[in-house]
């Protein structure tokens, strides 16, 4: 009888907190699966077509970074009530401020032009023309935000998202070496040693995990959302659920395009779409899916980055709990964004790839301003309370921060400076 | 004429309101943020040096 009666409570206990995490999942597992965006999935496709399965143990490690940074936005804005713009203008000054937002704006519209860009070349696979997939998401993404609500908002783009795990079957189907994916992607090695286009790869794949448009975005949506400070665990549990489903996503692709385009230099996803769909058509047809269904969920989230940021500084009603009559200029900005960037692929002989060089460089720039201030903002304990950074939390994400600090610069530098260390 | 006025007043008043910085300026937080500033102007630096030597070659 007393299993029985402890079996009962404890199934009513995990019950319990499903439900819990049912009604507060959202806001980690969106902002992080839409982490896999256009870009993303380029830099994923080149990571296993160059070297095949043997990074699949530094994607791992991606997990607890993207975790640790992204849990601090969950707390700021759950116990601050703020988004990260408005709370880097209060605590730091206008100055810091300003220089936030309109970086910000600069590099979630760049970002924009390569989420419409691969799209564009997503769709274009099947024939259908850059105009038309333009419009058509602007439509679709114009009936997604004006529903007038959150939760709804929420549940499409979470809809979205599960669409991301087109990869898992499509790594099935190339028929993978188990062994070898165990063999060599597990354990820690630099293939061919610490060359020029290994670090540039291994620091995009850095750069693509941890971008400053999602700490924006999660603190806004947490604060959106209505969380609170009783919801901490759950949304940090959301955000690790997240960080978790984006980097085995990421495995899938490597492992796809590991297993079949091994040696083949990729520049564009699409690109390697084309070539898989030659190989073996419907894995090709899914990397294709997947390459648009990625650019649609980054677009989604980066362009309400810009415009939550615009209404928290400006006192604009910022809410997606509100219609277009309530907040004209929150959703003004959001579709100006939007349209503006659409139009770019659409121009002939628009520089996309000097676009796609100032979106590295200009995303180093703000990701450092942005997560120092993240740390310190954390560590104010007149604001966070109990909540504050602990000592151990401090050591782990200072060392983080640092890292990244160092190999992002890095990054941006040989960007900019490619023969740099050859 | 107007909107642009009233933009710029907004923009004052956003100014104001943020005029002082709310964080408690600890020695550790100016630290940050000179280091911050140094960093921000290298970057900038950087990008200048590499227009002024992109642009004669795109001409």
């Amino acid at each position: 009888m007393d299993f029985f009666s402890t079996l009962y409570y404890r199934t009513k206990q995990v019950w319990k907190s499903t439900k819990m995490y049912l009604a507060i999942a959202g806001p980690g597992l969106v902002v992080m699966i839409a982490d896999n965006d256009a870009g993303g999935i380029t830099t994923y496709a080149a990571t296993g077509a160059q070297y095949g399965y043997s990074l699949i143990w530094f994607l791992l490690l991606l997990i607890p970074i993207a975790y640790y940074v992204q849990e601090m936005t969950v707390r700021l804005g759950a116990v601050t009530k703020r988004g990260h713009a408005e709370a880097i203008f209060e605590s730091f000054g206008a100055f810091w401020g300003w220089f936030s937002l309109l970086d910000l704006m600069i590099v979630d519209w760049l970002t924009l032009v390569t989420e419409f860009v691969g799209m564009t070349a997503a769709l274009k696979i099947f024939g259908v023309p850059s105009w038309l997939t333009v419009a058509g998401v602007i439509g679709l993404m114009g009936i997604i935000i004006l529903n007038g609500r959150y939760w709804t908002w929420e549940k499409i783009a979470l809809g979205f998202c599960l669409l991301n795990l087109v990869y898992v079957p499509a790594a099935f189907m190339v028929n993978p070496s188990v062994n070898e994916i165990i063999g060599k992607g597990l354990i820690p090695n630099l293939p061919g040693g610490l060359s020029n286009d290994l670090f540039f790869l291994l620091m995009a794949n850095i750069g693509t995990t941890i971008a400053p448009w999602m700490l924006f975005f999660q603190q806004s949506s947490v604060v959106d959302k209505g969380l609170h400070e009783k919801d901490i665990k759950m949304g940090k549990a959301d955000t690790l659920f997240g960080a978790i489903i984006t980097v085995f996503v990421a495995i899938f692709i490597v492992v796809v395009t590991g297993t079949l385009l091994k040696g083949v230099p990729i520049d564009d996803a699409s690109t390697a779409a084309r070539m898989l769909m030659q190989m073996n058509h419907l894995t090709g047809t899914l990397l294709a899916i997947g390459l648009f269904d990625a650019g649609l969920l980054g677009a989604i989230c980066i362009s309400l980055a810009s415009s939550w940021a615009f209404g928290e500084i400006f006192g604009w009603a910022h809410s997606l709990n509100t219609n277009v009559k309530q907040a004209p200029w929150f959703y003004a900005s959001y579709f100006i964004t939007l349209i503006t960037a659409g139009i770019v692929p659409l121009i002939p002989g628009a520089p996309l790839v000097l676009i796609t060089l100032f979106v590295q460089v200009i995303a180093v720039t703000l990701l450092p301003a942005a997560l120092v201030f993240l740390i310190l903002l954390l560590n104010d304990k007149k604001t966070m309370g109990e909540y504050v950074n602990t000592p151990t939390q401090n050591w782990i994400t200072g060392g983080i921060v640092v890292g990244i600090i160092i190999l992002s610069t890095m990054y941006g530098v040989t960007a900019l400076f490619p023969n740099l260390l050859k | 004429m107007k909107i642009i006025r009233q933009f710029v007043s907004k923009i004052s008043e956003i100014n104001e309101r943020y005029a002082k910085p709310k964080v408690e300026m600890s020695p550790l937080i100016k630290l940050s943020l000179t280091g911050l500033r140094i960093y921000l102007l290298v970057l900038v630096l950087l990008l200048i040096y590499k227009f002024i030597t992109v642009l004669p070659v795109g001409k």
